[in-house]
């Protein structure tokens, strides 16, 4: 019985924590904001739940010991990180960071750039205008 | 026995990971590269409490797991709002 539940827990720990370097790799590598926000927060999210999944099944195998914590913990992160790279994203879109050079495509520049001064209705009218398209 | 090098393993590549996070931190030419790094660093700090109370076969560290990964949502987004505004919370007018 314990002999199991150790190889669960060493598979799902090792994977999670191979993924989690994989994704610091990642961060240091890439060339700018919205690349490095990319594998930053998609392959660590993956790995921190990888490890958080051997961790609760290594307990419920080994001890019988369920933990609504670690439910909670797993369903915490899942939510939360990638809106946190949203919102860092954006700001850091807003904030003017340049993309890199090789990127050749800036979909969003129309509606944050160039209408940055003009009035809430114009942009409303914009937006409205988009969505009858 | 292969089961805590198999643990330990784990723990030094995520000791690995901060390292090379907490370098795109000291680097990271924007502050939101800054902010990023230090969120990813927070995720990597619950999957190293994770494998900690695995290796020491306690309970006690869960609230832990918790108790970060909120802290570290919230300092993200407080720091987002900053970078964004200027100001963390609005006032009303």
């Amino acid at each position: 019985m314990s002999g199991s539940s150790e190889v669960v827990g060493a598979v799902f720990i090792l994977i999670g924590a191979i993924i989690s370097l994989i994704s610091a790799i990642g961060n240091v590598r890439l060339p700018d904001v919205y690349t490095r926000s990319h594998a930053a927060s998609k392959s660590s999210t993956l790995g921190v739940l990888c490890t958080l999944v051997g961790t609760l099944l290594y307990f419920l195998i080994s001890d019988g010991y369920f933990s609504i914590r670690l439910i909670l913990g797993i369903f915490f992160v899942f939510l939360t990180a990638p809106v946190a790279a949203h919102v860092i994203c954006r700001a850091a879109y807003r904030h003017k960071v340049p993309l890199a050079e090789e990127s050749a495509q800036d979909e969003l520049k129309d509606y944050y750039m160039e209408n940055e001064n003009l009035g809430t209705d114009h942009k409303a009218k914009l937006i409205e205008k988009e969505a009858g398209v | 026995m292969i089961f805590e090098i198999i643990l330990t393993i784990a723990l030094c590549l995520l000791m690995l990971a901060i390292m090379a996070n907490l370098y795109r931190v000291i680097k990271g030419p924007s502050s939101a590269d800054r902010v990023q790094a230090l969120d990813s660093i927070g995720i990597n700090l619950i999957a190293s409490i994770a494998v900690f109370s695995v290796l020491l076969h306690t309970h006690a560290f869960f609230d832990l797991i918790l108790l970060i990964g909120i802290l570290s949502f919230i300092g993200t987004v407080a720091f987002a709002r900053f970078i964004e505004r200027g100001v963390v919370i609005e006032r009303k007018q």
